[in-house]
């Protein structure tokens, strides 16, 4: 469904004025009068002008500000990884550096002696805390020594994979595995060289309660966990949501990295999580630290949902002040254009008249002359039959003879309204006599009264004074507006035309027939040009339009009421510009009285005052 | 004075008739003639003439004839054809016109 039609179907209440102009899609005036699309254009473009930018802005700022908040993020991440690393590192060393003193400090005959050994212990345990038994290994692989809670005396261990190890490398730190004792714990073994070639290993378990501690006391932003896992992802100290202790990890192992790395995990379903992790040499560990993004962008996402809903209430008030603007700017224009279209008709209407009034001025003046010499030869005959008795006493002639010059007299009333109708066309400010305007105007309408048999009646106030306005304007005034009652009139009907002094200097002028009527919808637009509901009968839509304009050019007002089948009811209001009745000695008598003249065939005549 | 010799030359007869001493003329040469001929109390003139037009007409007899005095009357009534003969402050009338109204206007000009 295209937009207007979809918009005709809002309600009428909220639809602006020029709404219903109906869009020129041909002529001239095809770009002129195209007030929707004018409005559509409006809108849209100042819509896009401003809101565009507000958009962009808000999209960059939302793009920059996350990217910043992720990479700050991942920094912070990071240095915690790092530092995390670093204790991890530290607590592994520490604990080698106090085998490999005890190794340096001790001969391997001291190391074998089991009391010793047990001192050794116990003292690594004061300082160190955490270790668990302690054994000394020859390079055959067997347990020489051994003080613990466990019988391991003499075990062999030559064929096991870390024995091999420690061998290779001089130093060996183990998973953490539960072993006999059924808690988590790991294992540090170093060889030492002896003096004749041959080497030992010494061998300690160490719980990892104080790993634990280590991981468990830092504090993490977004439900944030610290644990180690293997290479083969199995958990080496406990996590909250991924797994206890020698469980597998749930999230892959990330790829080995010799430095502290930050990998964003982008989970499609369940939160995105932000890993650190660094491998911690020399040791089967990773150190990982996973955090759940979602928490972390949480203040940054609350202040973006305050920008936009900042956004759309900008939106949404800057979309109101345009729509109710453009709406405004669009209903003066098409106003504006109403008024020129107007005064475009009403020019080319009053050219039309003119030459209508030139032409009816040649015509009447071209039947002057010769009717004037009917006249005169007629009068010349009755002069003679008067002077001569010989045809004076005959009725018949004399009465052929007035009959003739009572009818040029008729052809001279005509021509002599025609003429001084038409002088009018083109007259400026000029003293008036209301009376005398609408008895002309109403002269040119007797003969469709009558045949018609509409009874006119005139009612002009005696306290109307003569004064100074265009009398062609006023007479095409009534002209219309009488023109337009007998429209509405049916045959036999009444048309009443009042008018009285208004207070203020103002003259009303009330032309009220009993005709059909006019609907309220069409009362609306009844000034409006081109408005017509007898467009098929001949009517242009340009009557009252005029009248309108014309009774603004006067200074004055035209208002109109109308019950659907009970008549309707024009007012005009005219300015007085003052100006002191002649003393008409004709018009003295005459005015005031009631003047009704019922223009039935055979009655009383309008001629009077023309 | 006025183009149609019709009209002008029975509106004479029926002044005659009323005892008035009345000459018409239907072209200006002619009325020129009569004016330095005779001396005129009132001329009645056509407006609109060929070649030489009523207004015209009115002055250029005022110089032949001092005193004369003037009536128009016309087939055609234009706005500035009524200005210019009203301003003129002479009667202006429009054909056809009742022989009696005509009288009266001419007893009125001379101030009878």
């Amino acid at each position: 469904m295209p937009l207007h039609e979809r918009l005709s179907s809002i309600p009428k209440k909220f639809r602006p004025y020029f709404w219903d102009q109906p869009d020129t899609d041909t002529g001239p005036f095809k770009y002129m009068f195209a007030f929707r699309r004018i409005w559509k254009w409006a809108v849209l473009l100042t819509s896009g002008a401003s809101l565009l930018p507000l958009i962009i802005i808000t999209a960059i700022d939302y793009n920059v500000t996350q990217k910043s908040n992720e990479s700050e993020i991942l920094l912070r991440t990071s240095r915690v990884v790092s530092n995390t690393k670093r204790s991890i590192s530290f607590f592994l060393a520490e604990r080698k550096s106090a085998l490999e003193f005890i190794v340096h400090d001790n001969t391997f005959e001291e190391l074998n002696d089991a009391e010793n050994l047990a001192t050794i212990l116990k003292n690594l345990k004061d300082a160190f805390g955490g270790f668990g038994d302690i054994g000394v290994i020859d390079a055959s692989g067997r347990q020489q020594t051994y003080f613990g809670p466990y019988k391991l005396h003499g075990a062999d261990y030559s064929e096991q994979p870390w024995f091999k190890k420690v061998l290779d490398t001089g130093v060996y730190i183990s998973d953490v595995f539960l072993g006999f004792r059924h808690t988590p714990h790991m294992v540090i073994a170093i060889k030492h060289d002896l003096p004749d070639g041959s080497f030992y290993v010494l061998r300690a378990t160490v719980d990892t309660e104080r790993f634990n501690e280590q991981l468990s006391g830092l504090e993490l932003s977004g439900r944030g966990q610290a644990f180690i896992v293997n290479s083969q992802g199995i958990l080496q100290t406990p996590s909250r949501d991924h797994g206890g202790v020698l469980e597998k990890i749930s999230i892959p192992v990330p790829e080995y990295s010799s430095k502290t790395r930050v990998i964003a995990l982008d989970q499609p379903k369940g939160e995105s999580k932000i890993i650190g992790y660094a491998y911690i040499a020399d040791t089967p560990f990773i150190l990982m630290i996973v955090k759940q993004k979602g928490e972390l962008m949480a203040p940054w996402r609350r202040t973006r949902v305050k920008l936009i809903g900042f956004l759309a209430i900008s939106v949404i008030v800057i979309l109101v002040v345009i729509l109710g603007f453009a709406t405004y700017l669009v209903n003066t224009m098409h106003l504006v254009d109403q008024k020129r279209i107007m005064t475009l008709h009403r020019a080319e209407y009053a050219n039309k008249l003119a030459s209508i009034g030139r032409l009816a001025a040649g015509v009447a003046h071209e039947i002057n002359n010769p009717l004037a010499i009917i006249n005169e030869k007629a009068g010349l005959i009755k002069d003679f039959f008067t002077i001569k008795k010989q045809y004076g006493d005959d009725p018949l002639l004399i009465g052929l003879v007035d009959s003739i010059i009572f009818s040029v007299n008729r052809c001279g009333t005509i021509t002599r309204r025609l003429l001084s109708f038409a002088r009018h066309v083109d007259v400026s400010i000029a003293p008036v006599d209301l009376k005398d305007v609408i008895h002309e105007v109403l002269g040119f309408l007797v003969k469709e009264a009558e045949y018609r048999c509409i009874d006119i009646r005139v009612e002009v106030s005696e306290d109307i004074p003569e004064f100074e306005s265009d009398r062609g304007k006023l007479q095409q005034i009534f002209l219309n507006l009488v023109n337009n009652a007998f429209a509405a009139l049916s045959d036999g009907g009444r048309l009443d035309i009042t008018a009285r002094m208004e207070k203020g200097s103002k003259v009303r002028v009330i032309v009220e027939d009993n005709g059909c009527g006019i609907s309220e919808e069409n009362l609306k637009h009844i000034f409006e040009p081109f408005y017509s509901t007898r467009t098929k009968k001949g009517g242009t839509g340009l009557g009252l339009s005029i009248t309108y304009g014309l009774v603004k050019e006067i200074g004055g007002w035209i208002d109109v009421t109308s019950v659907e089948g009970t008549g309707t009811e024009f007012h005009v209001i005219i300015p007085l510009v003052s100006k002191e009745k002649g003393r008409n000695q004709d018009e003295g008598t005459i005015g005031g009285r009631r003047d009704r003249v019922c223009l039935n065939p055979g009655r009383a005549s309008l001629s009077q005052g023309n | 004075m006025d183009d149609e010799i019709e009209f002008v030359s029975t509106l004479a007869e029926r002044l005659s008739l009323r005892g008035i001493e009345a000459d018409w003329a239907n072209s200006a040469e002619k009325a020129f003639e009569y004016a330095e001929k005779n001396n005129y109390d009132l001329a009645v003139l056509d407006v609109k003439m060929p070649r030489i037009g009523g207004i015209e007409l009115k002055q250029s007899l005022e110089k032949i004839c001092e005193g004369l005095r003037f009536i128009y009357l016309t087939g055609h009534g234009s706005e500035a054809d009524y200005r210019a003969g009203s301003a003129e402050a002479v009667h202006y009338l429009v054909k056809p016109v009742h022989i009696d109204a005509l009288i009266e206007k001419m007893k009125e000009t001379l101030g009878q």
